[in-house]
């Protein structure tokens, strides 16, 4: 069989870690290959690697049987090896052509000439069915085919390998059908396909083989046909994970945040986002799903207080908390578990003991007076570190900065828990988070919702949404546009809202 | 083997030797004997109890300028505004001080609560611009420098002319900070009781930072502002108080300069004190400990200076340009950790 990437035995070390140990991938010509692994499993350095961004420590690469050195991302290209990067680099004001011929301009003397380019380009579009349209500006098009464009870029350049980086975490379910249609013409077509993704679905629907890297070592290369998901997951993890969130019905009881006529002023010029009605019952979850970028993070913000409404109310409990200060909304009942954790949610320099008293280092006992008293916060500390088992180098006294993603997030997950609310907030709980933690924190919601509480949940991830929430309200250009129920709703359905189709009445 | 190095204090170490080495292969260049001049510079400033005296003087208001500094500095601003307000503070001293007669402790502790109070105000205006319009302290903080420098500039000549058309009459020694006893214990030097005020407002600045409420959200705010907002902590509020306490301290400072080490106000001078207590702030890893060290530090060349340009051929400026070679090195203190960083790992493997 013709490989036409092999990257054999490679190890790569940086200080205090093997990022990479002994990892063999080896492409076949026309195959999508999948490369699955947890975070920080060394996925992103093993192509770092093969885009000429990292040498190897040991080992060697060959392209189309012949071994190569790739010092620099140019000797990559002309290698014929191309990435779409999972944040897209493209100039906004710039039409489709222009963007893909940047750096390899056509010049007729001193001026550019881009008739050329955009005949070649639109036969590229139509040869691999990605439906672009070369004179566009990005800015008027959508996310997914603004992917299109960086995988046009990349076939422009004549690539013949070409790399997705988690590709669909900014798509919609329409769109990523839509990208594996135009992932099996490019296979089709002759090119072949490095997947990096920890969505096992997608491996399965698109992959043929699946190479599975844990904590930087090799654990090995699976036909994808004759393995499942919960192999492939165990791989990943090194142990079995359920899918599986248990989740026993329960009637919805009060009323605890509700939304009225809200109108909330949009970052960016535009109609302000409007939430006409919504309401969150105690002892449910309501998921609230959509694209990126349709008005989300604008509304938690505003419940949160981080952002100003223009008009409406917002209550918990009936009481109004549309213009308090953060501090006395929390009082009321509010917790936040923020969608940007480093940023929001902990002050990185801060130990974990000092982070778990974020909002309550005013009151007893953690301070008195004015003075901290750090005995209690201290007691304080290690007793959440034992009941959300947060890991860190030293306990109570570690830096946060020095912990992984996962316990990070266990921290805050920990401090809001802790602050028993009435209303928790959790905006992309599991964003970057390996199989293990989700399975943990998505536990922990459910928890909470059974014992009573209220839970708004955000999510990029669909599956997520339709996992944990009783209810979904979906999401488009800042505005509901339907609220289904999650027991007789599919994926289908709520996909297509989030491209903005209103859903039929329902009771 | 494990090594267990303060690396901070480690850092300010070697960013003073290289600032000496330094200054040793400019007075190498100039044809001077470097050992002969380090020799009478250190004596300069410690030879008898009379020289150590006057170092630490000179350190007194380092230490609250360099506080001032390092205070602003853990809640993510930048206290450029000191000059002013030592400028305001050391003449609001000076006024009380000439205009008032009660008694000497009465009027020693209303020459510093005034001298507090201006410097604050001086700190609360770039506070509350920074808060309410997000003006940059650096910008507003210079101006406020340049308001100072012209009240003092108008006031002094017109109301409290001295024996010079540049500066203030002399302050009775009811309203100096010089003490009798402190005076002749250091066998006359300038010493003022400013170097106890001042160590006092080091243990409570230490104590505000580590532990109570309002070092902690200083700090928070400090390190990272949105977590701060989102965990309803008012960024603002904690803006404007960390500037106020900053430019009361620098006002103490001031106090201590006119009123202490000297015993008159001039015109026409930013005082230097001001901006050294950001090299100061910055060699003491903003910590109130390392503050301390950094200001005898530099209170000892300012003094020794003048000693060794009178013994030797050296020009006192090669002192100046040791210390902003200091500053320098203690500035990029981030390379210099890294090259610790490096040594500390070459000498972990060596020795395995």
């Amino acid at each position: 069989m013709d490989h036409v990437v092999e990257m054999l035995n490679i190890s790569k070390q940086f200080p205090g870690i093997l990022a990479n140990d002994n990892i063999t991938l080896a492409l076949r010509k026309g195959e999508v290959h999948a490369l699955l692994g947890e975070n920080g499993a060394g996925k992103s350095t093993l192509m770092c690697i093969l885009f000429g961004l990292y040498q190897p420590d040991s080992g060697s690469i060959k392209i189309r049987g012949e071994a190569v050195r790739i010092d620099n991302p140019n000797i990559a290209n002309e290698l014929g090896i191309g990435m779409v990067h999972q944040h897209f680099k493209l100039v906004h004001n710039f039409t489709v052509t222009e963007n893909i011929v940047l750096g390899i301009e056509p010049c007729k003397g001193l001026a550019l000439s881009l008739k050329g380019a955009s005949q070649r380009i639109k036969a590229l579009s139509e040869q691999y069915g990605l439906n672009v349209e070369p004179d566009a500006k990005i800015e008027d098009i959508s996310v997914g085919m603004q992917q299109r464009v960086e995988i046009l870029k990349m076939l422009y350049r004549n690539a013949e390998v070409l790399i997705f980086d988690e590709p669909t975490a900014v798509l919609t379910p329409q769109e990523t059908l839509d990208l594996m249609k135009i992932m099996r013409n490019l296979i089709k077509e002759g090119k072949s396909i490095i997947l990096i993704t920890h969505k096992l679905k997608e491996i399965k629907a698109i992959a043929d083989r699946c190479t599975v890297i844990r904590r930087g070592k090799f654990v090995g290369t699976v036909d994808v046909k004759e393995s499942d998901e919960a192999r492939m997951a165990e791989m990943m993890v090194g142990r079995q994970v359920s899918f599986e969130v248990e989740k026993a019905a329960r009637a919805p009881g009060e009323t605890i945040l509700k939304l009225t006529d809200l109108r909330i002023p949009c970052r960016r010029k535009g109609d302000p986002i409007r939430i006409d009605n919504l309401e969150v019952h105690a002892g449910e979850i309501l998921g609230i799903a959509g694209v990126e970028g349709n008005g989300q993070t604008e509304l938690v913000e505003a419940i949160t207080g981080l952002r100003r409404i223009e008009s409406g109310s917002i209550t918990i409990k009936g009481t109004e908390i549309s213009q308090l200060p953060i501090h006395k909304r929390i009082m009321a009942g509010m917790a936040h578990i923020p969608e940007d954790r480093q940023k929001r949610g902990l002050v990185l320099d801060y130990s974990i003991e000092e982070n778990l008293i974020l909002e309550t280092h005013g009151d007893e006992p953690f301070s008195t007076h004015g003075f901290l008293n750090h005995e209690a916060i201290r007691t304080h500390a290690d007793k959440l570190i034992a009941a959300f088992d947060v890991r860190s180098g030293e306990g109570a006294i570690s830096q946060a900065r020095t912990m992984s993603g996962g316990n990070q997030q266990k921290a805050i997950i920990a401090r809001e828990f802790d602050l028993n609310p009435e209303i928790l907030i959790a905006v992309q709980p599991t964003r970057g988070l390996d199989v293990g933690s989700i399975e943990y924190i998505h536990k922990r919601l459910v928890e909470q919702r059974d014992s009573g509480k209220a839970v708004l949940l955000v999510s990029l991830e669909l599956d997520e949404i339709l996992d944990l929430s009783d209810r979904i309200a979906v999401i488009s250009h800042g505005e509901i546009v339907g609220i289904v129920d999650a027991a007789s709703t599919n994926e289908k359905e709520v996909g297509l809202m989030m491209t903005g189709v209103k859903a039929e009445a329902r009771a | 083997m494990k090594l267990h190095i303060n690396t901070e204090l480690l850092v300010g170490i070697v960013a003073v030797v290289l600032g000496l080495i330094a200054g040793a292969v400019l007075m190498l260049v100039g044809g001077y004997d470097p050992v002969e001049g380090y020799r009478f510079l250190f004596a300069g400033g410690l030879m008898n109890l009379e020289r150590i005296g006057n170092t630490l003087a000179m350190a007194t208001p380092l230490i609250l300028t360099g506080l001032s500094v390092a205070f602003a500095f853990r809640t993510g601003l930048f206290n450029i505004g000191t000059p002013g307000q030592v400028l305001v503070g050391g003449l609001l001293a000076t006024i009380v001080g000439l205009t008032v007669n009660i008694p000497k402790p009465l009027l020693l502790s209303l020459m510093t609560l005034t001298a507090i109070a201006g410097g604050a105000i001086w700190g609360i205006i770039p506070g509350l611009l920074k808060a309410r319009f997000n003006v940059h302290e650096v910008v507003s903080g210079i101006m406020m420098n340049w308001i100072a420098y012209w009240i003092t500039y108008y006031l002094v000549p017109s109301h409290f002319k001295g024996s010079y058309e540049t500066e203030s009459r002399q302050i009775p020694e009811a309203a100096s900070l010089k003490v009798a006893w402190l005076t002749d214990l250091f066998a006359g030097s300038y010493i003022n009781i400013g170097l106890f005020l001042s160590l006092v407002a080091v243990v409570i600045v230490a104590v505000i930072l580590n532990r109570t409420v309002l070092g902690y959200q200083l700090k928070a705010v400090g390190f990272n502002r949105h977590a701060a907002e989102y965990a309803g902590i008012s960024v603002n509020k904690n803006i404007v108080l960390s500037m106020m306490i900053a430019g009361g301290l620098s006002g103490l400072g001031g106090a201590a300069l006119y009123t202490g080490y000297a015993s008159s106000i001039q015109i026409g001078v930013m005082p230097s004190q001001g901006f050294d207590g950001i090299a100061v702030a910055l060699l003491g890893a903003t910590t109130p400990i390392g503050v301390v060290g950094a200001a005898v530090f530099f209170g000892l060349l300012q003094s020794g200076k003048g000693f060794m340009s009178a013994m030797t051929d050296i020009p006192p400026e090669i002192g100046d340009t040791i210390i902003a070679c200091i500053i320098y090195f203690a500035a990029t203190s981030v390379l210099i950790r890294k090259l610790i960083d490096d040594f500390k790992r070459r000498v972990a493997k060596g020795g395995k």
